[in-house]
């Protein structure tokens, strides 16, 4: 007899916790299918030009090399649309570090050293790698990544600007930022006849399987994906990446499986990253504080194959009241690896442009930047006059100040120096759309009486599986335990890919109308026996969702401590508070918060992918030299939210949280050292390099 | 230019208590050895560098980067892995109970690294080896002494607050 439990809301354990911790669960690389050998990539060393001549015969008589792979002799794909995934298939070279052939094993070290061996010619061509604000090839895209308008216009900013009595206008800067996931990226594939395996590093085993199927001329039905466990991918994972096809080729070309590892220095060339960006940002108010004139231009790069195109500008076209708005995107073709979704991709560098203006003019208008937000709170969605289906920026603005112990600042102020250490304190908003996409799930009483759903989702970390078990817990009135979720496997029903923080809300759906027409199943007790299943798809219900803006909404206070010698900033303690709807699982939930917010004071302190402009590429490719925050870096974080009751967003009323932690963290370190100092820095990250000798001793 | 033929050697290698004697590449990681021939693959391979972390094992006892370690460089000795810190009854090991409770983790890829280094860690701290931020007192398990010593092992999901919480709660910090 099954007891109406609420599990949504509990901080239970995540449920692969003991496999993680045992180191019995296992990520792509891991499996080894019976016969399998290696494979490695062989990149480009030119950043552009093409490959004239492949020399393989050194490399072919290293004992057990199997074969070597490059253009002429790949296997032809079909139907490829993401031009990062079209290797080997032309000689041409479209940015250093892309991939031009592979090597083929029977073990690994020979493999790398057969790797060495493969002499490759080219043509070289001169390189452009450099985004620069007077670079001439400058154009504005249409759309902005998925779908945003390029440009917006609403009143006449030009005229509010001229006429507003407080104004700023300041530029600031964002670097290229790598992803890093710890698991790095990885393919097993099993090429045969009639269909193909892959056990892949992914964040999402359906969109894998699709693509893969149409590279190899295959009906989707005879590829399987496989992604029980990934370690991380904040984007990086969230479209195949050419390793994949490249895994497949090998298996295809040698008749047998291949394992294929990218390495950590691989990541920094083929494996996505955060487009720089140069960001001019202009906001005119009256001395209350009322905004009346923002625009917001962002300059950022893509590659020369594909247009990626960052929606850098998009918070700032509802993020604060204001009747005259402009926002633009300008795009420049490089000799460069296309730029891909990083943690909130938009929201992060924009919000840190954006909020870090707003604290500017806070300090002109000489009003403090807590009371400046509250001052500008949009009734509607200004952009498009959509109703919020709920904002409670206030509300975490109000309760964040009363847990950090803001003392409320007017005008320029600098915070206490202790000895060679100056202290500030910062504030900034965060933002992330609350979207959901339709998606699949089969929900199964077995008959052992237990509960199984099965959904091609991905848990990257965020705890998917154990927030999927307590949702169906809730649709069933069962107990978690009665409940098993299986994902990462492309054969359970089609699901969206895990990203834009969308994973909880569609699956969640699914998930939600799976188990509630598995119940009316069960209840009318007209089934032969067990097992009894329901498989639902939600696409009709989530294109019928009303037009509302949702938004989730957060706010973060942190204090700094900058050394006046060393230039060194510290970040002893940040408070974030969100309003996400409905937290599902208050002890992952709180993770993901912490995360966002440990990855956003990389982004203020250390993360920073320095270009190498005479070879074309980043040259601190590697985790000694590209930082990303250590143990010592992070001291106190505090993470609350607010419990926002949403029925608008979807049926569980949870935004989404992976990427709203990062938003809006580095704006809030700028603006503390701000107060520390008294020096705004306007370019990322602020590292003792930039800061030394900048700050009165 | 012709490639010079591998060399090999025999190793033998007690891991989690078995002994295993194997013929390697002497090319071969321990790293390598342990998840590719030995089916070992809780220690993960982050980097291949020493960078990470997360191959972190403990080679006689002391904590090691499993990937900057060659095989036949370790002849004779005993490694442990994340796959030996349960008891054999698969009761967990206080730091694996802790890092659970505390969430210690999200992608899990970085976990057996944390693990292996932890243990190691605070029994150093146990022996009274300082780090960086030791003080004129005697070395004692603050968190200030967590952070600093677990440093040499990233987590990008960004769980280290949970994780010098798990660690703290097993060395019965306040």
């Amino acid at each position: 007899m099954s007891v109406a439990v609420r599990s949504i809301g509990a901080a239970i354990d995540r449920v692969e916790g003991r496999e993680k911790v045992t180191g019995e669960a296992k990520y792509a690389y891991e499996h080894s299918p019976p016969g399998f050998v290696y494979a490695t990539a062989l990149q480009s060393t030119i950043a552009k030009g093409e490959v004239v001549g492949v020399d393989a015969e050194a490399a072919l008589a290293v004992p057990g090399v199997l074969g070597v792979l490059w253009h002429e002799d790949a296997p032809r794909l079909h139907e490829v649309s993401d031009a990062e995934l079209e290797i080997l298939q032309s000689p041409r070279v479209a940015y250093r570090g892309q991939i031009v052939g592979a090597v083929i094993a029977e073990r690994y070290e020979a493999a790398r050293q057969a790797e060495r061996l493969v002499r490759i010619e080219y043509s070289e061509h001169p390189h452009d790698v450099l985004l620069r604000a007077d670079h001439p090839g400058f154009y504005e895209p249409e759309k902005v990544n998925p779908s945003y308008p390029g440009r917006t216009e609403e009143g006449d900013f030009d005229q509010a600007f001229a006429t507003a009595e407080v104004t700023i206008d300041r530029t600031y800067e964002t670097p290229a930022e790598h992803n890093n996931p710890m698991e790095p990226h990885a393919s097993v594939a099993v090429w045969r006849e009639d269909g193909i395996t892959v056990y892949d590093s992914t964040q999402g085993a359906s969109s894998v399987q699709d693509i893969v199927a149409k590279a190899f001329g295959l009906e989707r039905e005879r590829v399987r994906v496989l992604s029980a466990h990934v370690g991380g991918g904040f984007g990086s994972k969230g479209t195949p990446r050419p390793h994949v096809i490249l895994a497949v080729m090998a298996s295809q070309a040698v008749r047998r499986p291949v394992k294929l590892a990218v390495t950590r220095q691989q990541m920094f060339d083929f494996t996505g990253y955060r487009t720089p960006t140069i960001q001019r940002v202009r906001l005119g108010c009256d001395r209350q504080g009322r905004l009346s004139a923002t625009a917001h231009a962002v300059y950022e790069q893509s590659s020369t194959i594909r247009e990626f195109a960052e929606q850098t500008a998009t918070p700032t076209r509802m993020m604060y009241s204001g009747e005259n708005r402009r926002t633009s995107h300008h795009l420049t073709r490089l000799d460069v690896p296309t730029p891909s979704w990083m943690r909130a991709p938009g929201e992060t560098p924009g919000m840190y442009a954006l909020e870090s203006a707003v604290d500017e003019l806070a300090i002109a208008a000489g009003i403090d930047p807590v009371e400046l937000r509250l001052r500008n709170e949009p009734e509607v969605d200004p952009e498009t006059g959509h109703r919020w289906s709920s904002r409670s920026l206030v509300a975490c603005l109000r309760e964040g100040a009363e847990r950090f112990g803001w003392i409320p600042r007017h005008g320029a102020s600098r915070g206490p120096r202790n000895g060679h250490w100056l202290t500030g304190t910062g504030v900034a908003s965060s933002v992330y759309p609350a979207r959901r996409r339709p998606s699949e799930a089969r929900a199964r009483l077995e008959p052992d009486g237990g509960y199984v759903i099965e959904i091609a989702a991905a848990d990257i970390g965020t705890g998917a599986r154990t927030a999927l078990t307590q949702i169906a817990a809730d649709a069933l009135e069962v107990s978690p335990g009665e409940v098993r979720v299986d994902l990462g496997d492309s054969g359970y029903p089609t699901a969206p890919l895990a990203g834009g923080s969308m994973g909880t809300a569609s699956w969640g759906s699914a998930v939600v109308k799976a188990c509630r027409e598995l119940r009316a199943t069960l209840a009318r007790g007209d089934t032969p026996g067990l097992p009894v299943e329901a498989h639902v798809d939600t696409g009709a219900e989530v294109q019928g969702d009303e037009a509302l803006a949702r938004y989730a909404f957060g706010a973060q206070f942190v204090e700094v401590h900058v050394n006046a010698d060393t230039g060194e900033v510290h970040v002893p303690r940040a408070v974030g508070v969100f309003a996400a709807g409905r937290i599902v699982n208050a002890k992952t939930a709180r993770s993901q918060f912490i995360g966002g917010m440990t990855m956003g004071i990389g982004m203020a302190l250390h993360e920073e992918s320095l270009l190498d402009l005479r070879f074309g590429d980043y040259a601190n490719h590697d985790l000694a030299t590209y930082h990303v925050p250590s143990c010592a870096d992070i001291e106190e974080l505090e993470v609350a939210w607010i419990d926002e009751h949403d029925p608008h967003v979807n049926p569980i009323g949870a935004k989404g949280i992976g990427e709203i932690g990062i938003v809006g963290t580095a704006a809030a370190v700028a603006n503390a050292v701000h107060h520390a100092t008294g020096i705004r820095f306007r370019a990322l990250p602020i590292t003792p390099a930039r800061v030394v000798g900048r700050v009165s001793r | 230019m012709s490639a010079p033929p591998p060399v090999h050697a025999e190793v033998t290698l007690t891991v989690n208590g078995l002994r295993h004697s194997l013929v390697l590449d002497t090319r071969t990681s321990l790293l390598d050895l342990l998840r590719e021939r030995l089916d070992l693959t809780g220690s993960k391979k982050g980097c291949d560098h020493g960078q990470c972390g997360a191959c972190t094992i403990l080679i006689d006892g002391r904590r090691a980067n499993a990937c900057l370690a060659l095989a036949v460089a370790h002849d004779g000795a005993r490694i442990e892995t994340v796959e030996g810190l349960a008891g054999e009854d698969g009761e967990l090991h206080a730091l694996q109970s802790a890092f659970i409770e505390h969430d210690a983790f999200q992608c899990g890829y970085c976990t057996p690294g944390q693990l292996c280094s932890a243990v190691a860690m605070l029994e150093e701290i146990q022996r009274g080896w300082p780090s960086a931020v030791t003080g004129e007192d005697p070395v004692a398990p603050t968190r200030a002494e967590i952070r600093e010593r677990m440093s040499g092992n990233l987590c990008r999901c960004g769980a280290y607050v949970n994780i010098v919480e798990a660690i703290a709660d097993v060395a019965e910090m306040p």
